[in-house]
Protein backbone atom coordinates (compact mmCIF):
# COMPACT_ATOMS: atom_id res chain seq x y z
CA UNK A 1 0.00 0.00 0.00
CA UNK A 2 0.96 3.36 -0.89
CA UNK A 3 2.57 5.39 2.06
CA UNK A 4 0.92 8.77 2.82
CA UNK A 5 2.62 12.16 2.49
CA UNK A 6 3.52 12.43 6.27
CA UNK A 7 4.97 8.84 6.40
CA UNK A 8 7.39 9.94 3.27
CA UNK A 9 8.29 13.16 5.01
CA UNK A 10 9.17 11.23 8.13
CA UNK A 11 11.04 8.60 6.53
CA UNK A 12 12.88 10.81 4.06
CA UNK A 13 13.63 12.78 7.49
CA UNK A 14 15.17 10.17 8.79
CA UNK A 15 17.26 9.22 6.09
CA UNK A 16 18.81 13.49 5.98
CA UNK A 17 19.38 13.38 10.05
CA UNK A 18 21.11 10.36 9.27
CA UNK A 19 23.42 11.45 6.65
CA UNK A 20 23.62 14.92 7.78
CA UNK A 21 23.50 15.02 11.62
CA UNK A 22 20.60 17.26 11.38
CA UNK A 23 17.82 16.63 13.60
CA UNK A 24 15.10 15.22 11.85
CA UNK A 25 12.22 18.16 12.57
CA UNK A 26 14.64 20.32 10.89
CA UNK A 27 13.88 18.46 7.23
CA UNK A 28 10.10 20.29 7.06
CA UNK A 29 8.60 20.45 3.76
CA UNK A 30 9.54 24.01 2.44
CA UNK A 31 13.34 23.05 3.71
CA UNK A 32 15.51 23.49 0.45
CA UNK A 33 18.28 20.67 0.41
CA UNK A 34 20.96 22.59 -0.67
CA UNK A 35 20.47 26.30 1.15
CA UNK A 36 18.88 25.36 4.57
CA UNK A 37 19.81 21.80 5.24
CA UNK A 38 23.20 22.52 3.32
CA UNK A 39 23.46 19.31 1.03
CA UNK A 40 25.82 18.91 -1.56
CA UNK A 41 25.11 16.52 -4.38
CA UNK A 42 27.12 13.93 -3.32
CA UNK A 43 24.88 13.64 0.02
CA UNK A 44 21.73 14.52 -2.33
CA UNK A 45 22.90 11.06 -4.60
CA UNK A 46 23.09 9.66 -1.49
CA UNK A 47 19.63 10.34 0.81
CA UNK A 48 18.32 9.33 -2.94
CA UNK A 49 19.78 6.20 -3.03
CA UNK A 50 18.46 4.89 0.58
CA UNK A 51 15.04 6.67 -0.03
CA UNK A 52 14.88 4.64 -3.79
CA UNK A 53 15.57 1.48 -0.90
CA UNK A 54 13.39 2.85 1.49
CA UNK A 55 10.49 3.38 -0.36
CA UNK A 56 10.96 1.09 -3.01
CA UNK A 57 11.01 3.65 -5.76
CA UNK A 58 13.45 4.44 -8.85
CA UNK A 59 15.05 8.10 -8.84
CA UNK A 60 16.51 8.56 -11.54
CA UNK A 61 19.67 10.81 -11.07
CA UNK A 62 18.38 13.45 -13.46
CA UNK A 63 15.25 13.61 -11.31
CA UNK A 64 17.01 13.44 -8.50
CA UNK A 65 19.19 16.60 -9.41
CA UNK A 66 16.03 18.63 -10.09
CA UNK A 67 14.35 18.14 -6.71
CA UNK A 68 15.02 21.37 -4.74
CA UNK A 69 13.37 21.10 -1.56
CA UNK A 70 12.11 18.41 0.61
CA UNK A 71 8.23 18.72 -0.29
CA UNK A 72 9.96 18.20 -4.12
CA UNK A 73 11.12 14.78 -3.43
CA UNK A 74 8.31 13.91 -1.36
CA UNK A 75 5.98 14.65 -4.09
CA UNK A 76 8.44 12.74 -6.05
CA UNK A 77 8.11 10.03 -4.05
CA UNK A 78 4.37 9.69 -3.70
CA UNK A 79 3.57 9.98 -7.42
CA UNK A 80 6.34 7.08 -8.20
CA UNK A 81 4.90 5.09 -5.37
CA UNK A 82 1.33 5.40 -7.01
CA UNK B 1 49.87 -40.74 -29.50
CA UNK B 2 52.28 -37.93 -28.65
CA UNK B 3 51.41 -36.24 -25.06
CA UNK B 4 52.45 -32.48 -24.46
CA UNK B 5 53.70 -31.75 -21.29
CA UNK B 6 51.79 -28.70 -19.06
CA UNK B 7 52.81 -26.33 -16.89
CA UNK B 8 52.87 -27.73 -12.83
CA UNK B 9 50.17 -25.30 -11.08
CA UNK B 10 51.14 -24.70 -7.89
CA UNK B 11 48.33 -24.62 -5.25
CA UNK B 12 48.42 -20.87 -3.86
CA UNK B 13 49.98 -17.61 -4.62
CA UNK B 14 50.53 -14.56 -2.03
CA UNK B 15 51.71 -10.74 -2.43
CA UNK B 16 54.88 -10.95 -1.50
CA UNK B 17 56.04 -7.50 -1.06
CA UNK B 18 54.30 -3.63 -1.77
CA UNK B 19 56.52 -0.90 -2.57
CA UNK B 20 55.51 2.37 -4.46
CA UNK B 21 56.97 6.14 -5.47
CA UNK B 22 54.64 9.62 -5.09
CA UNK B 23 55.27 12.40 -7.30
CA UNK B 24 57.99 14.69 -5.97
CA UNK B 25 55.90 17.64 -6.04
CA UNK B 26 53.44 18.62 -3.16
CA UNK B 27 50.30 20.58 -4.73
CA UNK B 28 47.98 22.02 -2.33
CA UNK B 29 44.38 22.90 -2.69
CA UNK B 30 44.94 26.75 -2.97
CA UNK B 31 47.68 26.31 -5.58
CA UNK B 32 45.04 24.49 -8.07
CA UNK B 33 41.43 26.03 -6.47
CA UNK B 34 41.98 29.52 -8.63
CA UNK B 35 41.55 28.44 -12.36
CA UNK B 36 38.40 26.29 -11.11
CA UNK B 37 36.62 29.16 -8.97
CA UNK B 38 37.18 26.83 -5.76
CA UNK B 39 38.54 26.73 -2.32
CA UNK B 40 40.46 24.87 -0.14
CA UNK B 41 37.94 24.11 2.26
CA UNK B 42 35.45 22.76 -0.98
CA UNK B 43 37.84 20.76 -1.71
CA UNK B 44 38.32 18.98 1.33
CA UNK B 45 34.30 19.04 2.62
CA UNK B 46 34.09 17.48 -1.20
CA UNK B 47 36.69 14.92 -1.45
CA UNK B 48 39.14 14.58 1.35
CA UNK B 49 42.14 15.57 -0.29
CA UNK B 50 44.64 18.34 1.40
CA UNK B 51 47.47 17.98 -1.07
CA UNK B 52 47.84 15.84 -3.99
CA UNK B 53 51.59 14.55 -5.36
CA UNK B 54 52.54 15.35 -8.73
CA UNK B 55 55.74 14.62 -10.65
CA UNK B 56 58.52 16.71 -11.46
CA UNK B 57 58.59 18.22 -14.91
CA UNK B 58 61.65 15.50 -15.44
CA UNK B 59 60.20 12.52 -13.74
CA UNK B 60 58.44 10.41 -16.30
CA UNK B 61 55.94 7.75 -16.19
CA UNK B 62 58.78 5.12 -16.86
CA UNK B 63 60.89 6.69 -14.27
CA UNK B 64 58.21 6.33 -11.15
CA UNK B 65 57.54 2.63 -12.34
CA UNK B 66 60.86 1.97 -11.97
CA UNK B 67 61.37 3.83 -8.87
CA UNK B 68 57.77 1.33 -7.23
CA UNK B 69 59.08 -1.88 -9.24
CA UNK B 70 62.73 -1.90 -7.37
CA UNK B 71 60.51 -0.96 -4.34
CA UNK B 72 58.52 -3.77 -4.66
CA UNK B 73 61.11 -5.86 -5.57
CA UNK B 74 63.25 -5.23 -2.48
CA UNK B 75 59.97 -5.31 -0.26
CA UNK B 76 59.50 -8.96 -1.49
CA UNK B 77 62.57 -10.63 -1.33
CA UNK B 78 62.71 -12.57 -4.54
CA UNK B 79 65.65 -12.83 -6.69
CA UNK B 80 64.88 -10.22 -9.65
CA UNK B 81 65.84 -13.19 -12.07
CA UNK B 82 63.02 -15.24 -10.68
CA UNK B 83 60.48 -12.57 -12.02
CA UNK B 84 58.96 -14.38 -15.31
CA UNK B 85 56.59 -11.60 -15.65
CA UNK B 86 55.63 -7.69 -16.01
CA UNK B 87 52.08 -6.73 -15.70
CA UNK B 88 51.53 -2.78 -16.20
CA UNK B 89 48.03 -0.75 -15.44
CA UNK B 90 48.04 2.82 -16.96
CA UNK B 91 46.10 4.79 -18.52
CA UNK B 92 48.75 7.62 -18.69
CA UNK B 93 51.40 6.66 -20.85
CA UNK B 94 50.99 8.49 -24.26
CA UNK B 95 52.99 6.27 -26.29
CA UNK B 96 51.01 3.86 -28.33
CA UNK B 97 54.09 1.27 -28.69
CA UNK B 98 55.71 -0.18 -27.92
CA UNK B 99 54.57 -1.47 -23.99
CA UNK B 100 55.97 0.76 -21.13
CA UNK B 101 56.26 -2.47 -19.07
CA UNK B 102 58.62 -4.09 -21.37
CA UNK B 103 61.09 -0.55 -21.03
CA UNK B 104 60.54 -0.86 -17.40
CA UNK B 105 61.25 -4.60 -17.13
CA UNK B 106 64.50 -4.05 -19.36
CA UNK B 107 65.16 -0.56 -16.61
CA UNK B 108 64.58 -3.12 -13.58
CA UNK B 109 66.87 -6.04 -14.80
CA UNK B 110 64.70 -8.34 -15.50
CA UNK B 111 64.62 -9.13 -19.20
CA UNK B 112 63.62 -11.44 -20.61
CA UNK B 113 60.81 -11.19 -18.75
CA UNK B 114 56.88 -11.06 -20.35
CA UNK B 115 55.88 -7.96 -20.11
CA UNK B 116 53.08 -5.98 -21.15
CA UNK B 117 50.73 -2.94 -20.45
CA UNK B 118 46.49 -3.20 -19.30
CA UNK B 119 44.10 -0.91 -19.20
CA UNK B 120 41.63 -0.90 -16.70
CA UNK B 121 42.02 2.40 -15.16
CA UNK B 122 41.63 2.63 -11.69
CA UNK B 123 40.98 -1.11 -11.86
CA UNK B 124 44.36 -1.28 -13.55
CA UNK B 125 46.03 -2.71 -10.08
CA UNK B 126 43.20 -5.20 -9.06
CA UNK B 127 42.99 -6.19 -12.89
CA UNK B 128 46.69 -7.14 -12.49
CA UNK B 129 46.94 -8.84 -9.44
CA UNK B 130 43.74 -11.22 -10.07
CA UNK B 131 46.23 -12.16 -13.52
CA UNK B 132 49.45 -12.07 -11.58
CA UNK B 133 47.74 -14.88 -8.92
CA UNK B 134 45.90 -17.05 -11.67
CA UNK B 135 49.02 -17.12 -13.82
CA UNK B 136 51.55 -17.79 -9.99
CA UNK B 137 48.68 -20.76 -9.82
CA UNK B 138 48.78 -22.12 -13.14
CA UNK B 139 52.43 -22.50 -13.28
CA UNK B 140 52.94 -20.50 -16.16
CA UNK B 141 55.02 -17.63 -14.10
CA UNK B 142 57.44 -18.13 -11.22
CA UNK B 143 56.66 -14.37 -9.67
CA UNK B 144 54.88 -11.31 -11.31
CA UNK B 145 55.58 -7.91 -10.58
CA UNK B 146 52.14 -6.04 -11.09
CA UNK B 147 52.54 -2.25 -11.56
CA UNK B 148 49.95 0.52 -11.47
CA UNK B 149 50.91 3.70 -12.55
CA UNK B 150 50.00 7.11 -13.38
CA UNK B 151 50.79 10.66 -14.39
CA UNK B 152 47.51 11.79 -14.58
CA UNK B 153 49.11 15.53 -14.44
CA UNK B 154 49.71 15.04 -18.42
CA UNK B 155 45.84 14.58 -18.95
CA UNK B 156 44.73 17.08 -16.79
CA UNK B 157 43.03 20.88 -17.60
CA UNK B 158 43.27 23.28 -14.57
CA UNK B 159 40.09 25.06 -15.49
CA UNK B 160 38.14 21.52 -15.36
CA UNK B 161 35.73 21.30 -11.71
CA UNK B 162 34.99 17.15 -12.74
CA UNK B 163 37.82 15.64 -12.05
CA UNK B 164 41.40 17.09 -12.69
CA UNK B 165 41.93 18.84 -9.40
CA UNK B 166 41.62 15.45 -7.45
CA UNK B 167 44.39 13.63 -9.66
CA UNK B 168 47.88 13.23 -8.98
CA UNK B 169 50.61 11.13 -10.17
CA UNK B 170 52.50 8.44 -8.83
CA UNK B 171 53.48 4.14 -9.43
CA UNK B 172 52.66 1.42 -6.72
CA UNK B 173 53.70 -2.08 -7.65
CA UNK B 174 53.49 -5.35 -5.60
CA UNK B 175 55.32 -9.07 -6.09
CA UNK B 176 53.13 -12.32 -6.31
CA UNK B 177 54.15 -15.58 -6.10
CA UNK B 178 54.12 -19.11 -4.94
CA UNK B 179 52.92 -19.42 -1.30
CA UNK B 180 52.45 -22.75 1.08
CA UNK B 181 49.08 -21.13 2.33
CA UNK B 182 46.34 -19.19 0.63
CA UNK B 183 47.29 -15.45 -0.05
CA UNK B 184 45.11 -14.23 -2.31
CA UNK B 185 41.32 -14.54 -2.78
CA UNK B 186 38.91 -15.23 -6.14
CA UNK B 187 39.03 -12.00 -7.85
CA UNK B 188 35.74 -11.12 -9.03
CA UNK B 189 35.72 -8.36 -11.19
CA UNK B 190 33.88 -6.69 -14.28
CA UNK B 191 32.76 -3.90 -16.12
CA UNK B 192 29.32 -1.88 -17.58
CA UNK B 193 29.99 -0.40 -21.43
CA UNK B 194 27.09 0.85 -21.39
CA UNK B 195 28.39 3.70 -18.58
CA UNK B 196 31.71 3.91 -20.62
CA UNK B 197 30.34 7.86 -20.75
CA UNK B 198 30.76 8.47 -16.86
CA UNK B 199 34.69 8.84 -17.11
CA UNK B 200 36.06 9.26 -20.63
CA UNK B 201 38.79 11.43 -22.61
CA UNK B 202 37.03 14.71 -23.56
CA UNK B 203 37.94 13.42 -27.26
CA UNK B 204 40.26 10.96 -29.15
CA UNK B 205 43.35 11.56 -30.86
CA UNK B 206 42.00 11.05 -34.34
CA UNK B 207 39.81 14.63 -33.49
CA UNK B 208 42.80 15.51 -32.36
CA UNK B 209 44.75 14.97 -35.35
CA UNK B 210 42.32 15.98 -37.59
CA UNK B 211 42.12 19.34 -36.55
CA UNK B 212 38.40 19.51 -35.69
CA UNK B 213 39.07 20.12 -32.10
CA UNK B 214 42.92 20.77 -30.96
CA UNK B 215 42.85 21.38 -27.47
CA UNK B 216 44.77 18.19 -25.67
CA UNK B 217 42.71 15.40 -24.57
CA UNK B 218 41.86 15.33 -21.40
CA UNK B 219 39.79 13.52 -18.54
CA UNK B 220 36.25 14.67 -17.66
CA UNK B 221 33.72 12.57 -14.89
CA UNK B 222 30.27 12.95 -14.17
CA UNK B 223 31.05 13.41 -10.49
CA UNK B 224 27.63 12.69 -8.91
CA UNK B 225 26.84 9.30 -10.90
CA UNK B 226 30.38 7.86 -10.43
CA UNK B 227 29.52 8.43 -6.38
CA UNK B 228 26.28 6.14 -6.90
CA UNK B 229 27.77 3.83 -8.69
CA UNK B 230 31.14 3.77 -6.32
CA UNK B 231 29.45 3.56 -3.08
CA UNK B 232 26.09 1.61 -3.98
CA UNK B 233 26.02 -0.84 -6.82
CA UNK B 234 29.61 -2.11 -6.09
CA UNK B 235 29.19 -3.34 -2.70
CA UNK B 236 27.77 -6.60 -4.22
CA UNK B 237 31.21 -7.37 -5.91
CA UNK B 238 33.49 -6.20 -3.08
CA UNK B 239 30.82 -8.70 -0.55
CA UNK B 240 31.10 -11.29 -3.26
CA UNK B 241 34.97 -11.11 -3.24
CA UNK B 242 35.00 -11.68 0.31
CA UNK B 243 32.80 -14.35 0.20
CA UNK B 244 34.33 -16.19 -2.47
CA UNK B 245 37.09 -16.10 -0.28
CA UNK B 246 35.15 -18.24 2.06
CA UNK B 247 35.02 -14.92 4.74
CA UNK B 248 32.20 -12.93 6.03
CA UNK B 249 32.77 -8.68 5.99
CA UNK B 250 33.59 -9.42 9.87
CA UNK B 251 36.71 -11.13 8.85
CA UNK B 252 38.18 -8.57 6.99
CA UNK B 253 40.68 -6.10 8.79
CA UNK B 254 42.25 -3.77 6.23
CA UNK B 255 39.80 -1.95 3.57
CA UNK B 256 41.80 -0.09 0.74
CA UNK B 257 39.38 0.97 -1.70
CA UNK B 258 41.08 2.85 -4.98
CA UNK B 259 41.44 6.20 -3.55
CA UNK B 260 39.15 8.00 -5.51
CA UNK B 261 37.09 10.54 -3.15
CA UNK B 262 37.59 10.13 0.90
CA UNK B 263 33.47 10.54 0.28
CA UNK B 264 33.12 7.71 -1.87
CA UNK B 265 35.47 5.67 1.07
CA UNK B 266 33.29 6.29 3.93
CA UNK B 267 30.20 5.62 1.92
CA UNK B 268 31.93 1.87 0.80
CA UNK B 269 32.76 1.06 4.33
CA UNK B 270 28.95 1.36 5.51
CA UNK B 271 27.52 -0.57 2.22
CA UNK B 272 30.06 -3.15 2.54
CA UNK B 273 28.82 -3.80 6.03
CA UNK B 274 33.05 -3.60 7.24
CA UNK B 275 33.54 -3.86 10.90
CA UNK B 276 33.52 -0.33 12.98
CA UNK B 277 37.49 -0.99 13.73
CA UNK B 278 37.99 -1.86 10.39
CA UNK B 279 41.61 -0.36 9.22
CA UNK B 280 41.14 2.21 6.62
CA UNK B 281 43.33 3.36 3.96
CA UNK B 282 42.93 7.01 3.44
CA UNK B 283 45.84 7.93 1.21
CA UNK B 284 44.16 10.12 -0.64
CA UNK B 285 44.29 13.03 1.93
CA UNK B 286 48.18 13.74 0.84
CA UNK B 287 48.60 12.12 -2.53
CA UNK B 288 45.20 12.89 -4.13
CA UNK B 289 43.85 10.51 -6.85
CA UNK B 290 46.40 8.54 -8.79
CA UNK B 291 44.32 6.56 -10.43
CA UNK B 292 45.89 2.70 -11.12
CA UNK B 293 48.49 3.88 -8.58
CA UNK B 294 46.47 4.67 -5.64
CA UNK B 295 45.99 0.78 -3.90
CA UNK B 296 49.10 -0.22 -4.06
CA UNK B 297 50.53 3.11 -2.93
CA UNK B 298 47.81 3.20 -0.06
CA UNK B 299 48.85 -0.33 1.27
CA UNK B 300 52.72 0.39 0.94
CA UNK B 301 51.53 3.57 3.20
CA UNK B 302 49.76 1.89 5.56
CA UNK B 303 52.38 -1.04 5.97
CA UNK B 304 55.16 1.58 6.20
CA UNK B 305 53.39 3.36 9.15
CA UNK B 306 52.36 0.63 11.08
CA UNK B 307 49.02 1.03 10.54
CA UNK B 308 48.41 -2.49 9.16
CA UNK B 309 50.75 -5.41 9.31
CA UNK B 310 52.03 -8.36 7.86
CA UNK B 311 49.26 -11.56 7.71
CA UNK B 312 46.35 -9.06 7.94
CA UNK B 313 43.28 -9.84 5.42
CA UNK B 314 42.60 -7.24 3.54
CA UNK B 315 40.12 -6.31 0.81
CA UNK B 316 40.93 -4.06 -2.12
CA UNK B 317 39.09 -2.54 -5.12
CA UNK B 318 39.66 -0.66 -7.81
CA UNK B 319 37.42 0.54 -9.89
CA UNK B 320 36.66 3.44 -12.52
CA UNK B 321 36.60 4.35 -16.41
CA UNK B 322 35.32 1.64 -18.56
CA UNK B 323 33.71 1.42 -16.19
CA UNK B 324 35.46 -1.45 -14.40
CA UNK B 325 36.04 -3.09 -11.44
CA UNK B 326 38.10 -5.80 -9.78
CA UNK B 327 38.27 -6.59 -5.93
CA UNK B 328 39.88 -9.36 -3.87
CA UNK B 329 41.24 -10.04 -0.76
CA UNK B 330 44.30 -11.05 0.55
CA UNK B 331 46.83 -11.51 3.10
CA UNK B 332 49.07 -8.37 3.77
CA UNK B 333 53.25 -9.06 3.18
CA UNK B 334 55.50 -9.16 5.90
CA UNK B 335 58.07 -6.06 5.03
CA UNK B 336 59.96 -3.65 6.84
CA UNK B 337 60.40 -0.28 5.00
CA UNK B 338 59.77 2.29 7.00
CA UNK B 339 61.04 4.88 4.64
CA UNK B 340 58.90 6.66 2.22
CA UNK B 341 60.94 5.51 -1.14
CA UNK B 342 61.90 8.90 -3.27
CA UNK B 343 64.42 7.81 -5.40
CA UNK B 344 63.40 6.18 -8.96
CA UNK B 345 66.82 4.69 -10.08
Amino acid sequence: MALTESEILAGLAEIVAEETGLPAEQVTPEASFADDLDIDSLSMMTIMTYAEEKFEVRIPDEDATSLSTVQDAVDFIAKAQA
Amino acid sequence: MTTLKVTQPVTYSRVLGVGGVRGERVVTNDDIAGPINSSDEWIRQRTGIVTRRRAAEDTSLLDMCEGAGRAAIAASGVDPADIDVVILGTITYLEQTPAAAAIVAARLGLNPAAAYDISAACAGYCYGIGQADALVRAGTARNVLVIGAERMSDVIDPTDRTISFILGDGAGAAVVGASETPGIGPTVWGTDGDQAHLITQTHSWLTFRDGSDTSWPTLRQEGPAVFKWASFTLAPAARKAIEDAGLTPEDVDVFIPHQANMRIIDQMVKTIGLRDDVVVARDIAETGNTSAASIPLATERLLREGQAHGGQVALQIGFGAGLAYAAQVFVLPNQNNTQETKTWH
